[in-house]
């Protein structure tokens, strides 16, 4: 009994150590102070200065297209990758997945530095760098959730398919694509969040103009804090709350 | 009963007293008594949610009752830790540990009573040898098959000298030959060690072959307790019955003693004191049931179906709205008009159990 | 579809590898052995044993390290509490743990900025209720609080998998054997934990280590890590040679560490 309560007392302590933060967050958001942290009544002006604040806006929308554009790039290319892998011999599946690991084990700020140095040699910096760099990091993660469901989908199952008449492609349809569309949905899921979450990469190579959320924050947060991003830390989290919640998607990024 | 029904051996080892026990309001055991006798081989036989591995669980000490006793050797065990009891179990999914060789998997419970390093290699040596996998020290779990895990999880059990080795339908998972060859192990390590066993099974077959007792549970009562002969050839009710084999088991009017009517027909039996006009179940065993020419048996059927089972076929029989099983010897293809007939002494009568549905027979001591 | 043919599909991320992999690593190694005139040199590699490079370097350890440390001591038992809770929505419990992690990584430094500045929620309550105020924003120590705070789950997360591998019945069988729960711990939970250790640490170390983002945010400037001097050289000094030698060395380091990780990681398969 005195063990279960001291459990209890250990995962209350850490809960509130997560939560404190983003409670105190939420709470601001509705005060009607600009400089001190006491309450000074309640008030939505921050929700409104936020929507009409350009550059937390234009930071919103690009944040929103290249999360989308990289996640289904991304999980394009890694599932035909891991289609391609899957068919190889042992030597050429280590030297994909030697590739796919070197992103993924790389320090962010070494990835994005590398990356920086190579687009300066032929472009701009900008919406597509930024783009090239997401879809980059986002792919090794379609891969190692494809390529593992994809080996142990059972070939004789496809190849039942076509004994029975099927053509290759209705056979892949009917048979193979069902077996795999759960492990592509969470490579895809898992690809969104890589990228909303990102801040190294962006930093490093999204040039002058281009903002995302992340490295917009990053900004703002040097020259101090505004009630404004409180109330945008408030809608992201009940947005991200709302969004895990009606997709049931299973909690937690795979460990490498 | 069980007083008739139990060999006559040494002193009681274990005793069960008035245990009950419920999971989230579901009734899992309710009253429970049973005495386990020094040496003794005691399987509890039932289907699965009988109680029997709760039974099993609350002797290694996984369990607590809600109410009741358990003693083990004169002592009160009911609340002492499972690290503190002397019985070992082997699991039904062997549960070997999965990071350590065999050999140290053996010396696990050696290690925490401070045995000596070569007091341990002598117990490993011993044990592999035991269970005829000498030599096997250095391999890992995952290098054996399920039948060899099995007789490690065994050896790891046994050479803490437990006085009793609990083993949870520890064949379960095994394919039948591997089985019976475990089935003439255990018998054989039983005699080698002289402990007594405890053994959870919901298969019969292994019951009947292994035990000294057998004790048939049902909805966490004891329907039975006896020898394995007694178990096959009197069982008690229709559900102790139905367990051990595939009976017939039909509904019948115990007219008066040695009549009984089945399917609307009078036939001799061998059973008194049922009264007059009592309900009761009627068991007749398909091995049993006598094929004869339609006009020398009780009733007339057909043949439904006939599949060879190797030494004999099994037959099913549509007779007076009954569908009989039966073994016979004899090639009856399938379509033939038969005669059903059984001689009086193969004819089991039972009482009814008191509720309809069987839930609440229990055994009056 | 043929094997061969089928092998094409990974044509487009061939490329990609090649362009957007492979290319951009040799970018780093080609400045980091040259000068700014293209001339070979080590001079950039050699430059981590300068004074600012050596205390950055240092320092940079010593807070992943204590970072890592923390996390692993918050983990474990939190692991351990979660993997045998008997909830009914055990699922959900795990889930309330994991959530902060969905918050932006920018969002979740803010809102540390906001509990430890000077005129910050703290200091105010402390304030009110008479307790002298604390002056930790702009140390060492909020911005481990900081990367605690950030990269918490991380480890969690892979302790908490290898914790539900584990079978109740191996701990009922060690039970039976005599086993104590201090026994079971070290003999049965912990070496079958060791897998998931290893990654925690590993995705605790290497972030914490190269962070540069939640030092100068919680730090002010005045925390210099590994991370930031390699922030300035490329976007305030434009001294890319000197940055990208020092990349290379922290490439060195994040390898180095994770093959020593590897070493004790003996990596049962569990089933």
């Amino acid at each position: 009994m005195i063990k279960k309560g001291i459990s209890r007392l250990y995962l209350f302590l850490i809960f509130a150590f997560l939560y404190l933060p983003i409670i105190v967050l939420i709470a601001l958001s509705f005060n009607n102070s600009r400089t001190k942290v006491k309450w000074g009544g309640f008030t939505f002006q921050w929700y409104l200065g936020c929507f009409q604040n350009e550059a937390i806006m234009s930071a919103f929308m690009t944040t929103l297209q290249i999360t989308f554009l990289s996640a289904i790039i991304s999980t394009l290319i890694g599932t035909l990758a891991a289609f391609g892998i899957a068919s190889m011999k042992k030597k050429g599946q280590a030297v994909y997945l030697g590739a796919t690991n070197i992103p993924m084990l790389n320090a962010d700020i070494v990835t994005g530095i590398s990356m920086m140095l190579l687009f300066v040699k032929f472009m701009d910096l900008g919406f597509v760098t930024v783009l090239i760099a997401h879809i980059t990091f986002s792919i090794p993660y379609v891969i190692l959730n494809v390529l593992p469901k994809l080996k142990a989908v059972n070939r004789s199952t496809y190849e039942a398919a076509l004994d029975l008449g099927a053509s290759p492609s209705y056979a892949f349809y009917k048979v193979t694509w069902p077996e795999i569309r759960p492990a592509v949905f969470s490579g895809f899921m898992m690809a969104v969040t890589m990228s909303l979450d990102d801040f190294s990469i962006t930093y490093f190579t999204k040039g002058a103009g281009v903002n995302t959320l992340s490295t917009m924050l990053y900004t703002e947060l040097r020259k101090g804090v505004k009630p404004e991003l409180y109330a945008l830390s408030t809608i992201l989290f009940f947005a991200v709350l709302l969004i895990l919640l009606a997709g049931n998607v299973r909690p937690g990024r795979k460990p490498n | 009963m069980s007083e008739m029904g139990q060999k006559k051996m040494s002193k009681h080892l274990i005793d069960f007293i008035d245990i009950s026990k419920s999971f989230e309001q579901t009734p899992v055991l309710d009253e429970f008594n049973l005495y386990i006798r020094e040496n003794e081989f005691l399987t509890l036989l039932g289907p699965s949610g009988c109680g029997k591995t709760t039974t099993l669980r609350m002797l290694g000490g996984f369990e607590t009752p809600d109410s009741g006793q358990i003693f083990f050797d004169g002592k009160d065990i009911t609340y002492l830790p499972a690290n503190e009891r002397k019985l070992n179990t082997v699991f039904q999914k062997y549960s070997l540990f999965p990071h350590m060789s065999i050999a140290e998997n053996i010396a696990f419970g050696l290690k925490i009573s401070r045995k000596s390093k070569s007091y341990i290699d002598d117990k490993i040596k011993y044990a592999l040898k035991l269970v005829n996998l000498d030599g096997y020290e250095k391999r890992s779990v995952h290098s054996l098959s399920g039948g060899q895990q099995q007789r490690i999880a065994i050896a790891r059990a046994i050479v803490n000298e437990p006085k009793v080795l609990l083993l949870d339908e520890p064949l379960g998972a095994l394919d039948l030959k591997l089985r019976q060859n475990m089935q003439y192990e255990l018998i054989r390590l039983k005699e080698e060690l002289g402990i007594t066993f405890v053994y959870v099974t919901h298969d019969q077959e292994e019951a009947l072959t292994m035990s000294d007792t057998i004790v048939v549970m049902n909805q966490g009562y004891i329907q039975q307790i006896g020898t394995p002969e007694d178990i096959y050839n009197e069982p008690e009710n229709a559900f102790v019955a139905d367990f051990i084999g595939h009976s017939n088991i039909i509904d019948g009017i115990m007219i008066t003693d040695r009549l009984v009517e089945i399917l609307g027909v009078k036939m001799p039996c061998v059973d008194e004191g049922f009264g007059e006009n009592t309900p009761v179940d009627v068991v007749i065993r398909p091995e049993d049931v006598e094929l004869v020419e339609p006009a020398d048996g009780y009733m007339e059927g057909d043949v439904t179906s006939l599949i060879f089972k190797g030494v004999h076929y099994e037959l099913d029989v549509q007779a007076n709205g009954y569908e009989w099983l039966v073994h016979t010897t004899k090639y009856v293809p399938v379509g033939t008009h038969v005669g059903i007939k059984v001689i009086p002494f193969n004819i089991q009568i039972m009482h009814k159990p008191e509720s309809s549905d069987e839930r609440a027979v229990e055994i009056d001591e | 579809m043929s094997k061969l043919k089928q092998q094409f599909l990974a044509g487009p991320y061939l490329l990609w590898i090649v362009g957007f992999i492979l290319l951009p690593v040799l970018m780093i190694l080609y400045y980091a052995f040259t000068n700014a005139d293209g001339i070979f040199t080590l001079e950039y590699i050699f430059a981590i044993g300068s004074e600012t490079n050596r205390k950055a370097i240092g320092l940079s350890l010593q807070l992943g390290i204590i970072c890592t440390i923390i996390c692993l001591l918050l983990s474990y038992p939190l692991a351990m509490i979660l993997s045998r809770i008997q909830f009914k929505n055990q699922g959900f419990v795990v889930f309330i743990f994991m959530l902060p992690m969905w918050m932006n990584f920018m969002l979740r430094i803010l809102a540390w900025k906001l509990l430890l500045s000077k005129n910050g929620v703290i200091n105010t309550l402390l304030e009110g209720i008479g307790m002298p105020e604390i002056s930790i924003i702009n140390t060492p120590v909020a911005v481990v609080l900081g990367m605690v705070y950030d990269f918490l789950p991380f480890m969690l997360l892979p302790i908490y998998n290898s914790m539900t591998r584990i079978r109740k019945d191996w701990i009922e069988a060690a039970q039976d054997l005599g086993a104590n729960n201090v026994t079971i711990f070290f003999k049965i939970i912990l070496p079958l934990t060791v897998s998931g250790i290893i990654s925690g640490i590993v995705m605790v170390f290497v972030p914490s280590l190269t962070s540069f983002a939640i030092s100068q945010v919680l730090g002010g400037g005045q925390v210099l890590l590994i991370g930031n001097v390699i922030e300035q050289d490329f976007m305030q000094g434009m001294q890319w040679n000197a940055g990208s030698g020092l990349s290379f060395v922290l490439m060195i380091f994040v390898i180095a560490s994770m093959a020593l990780v590897n070493l004790f990681d003996k990596e049962e398969p569990v089933k």
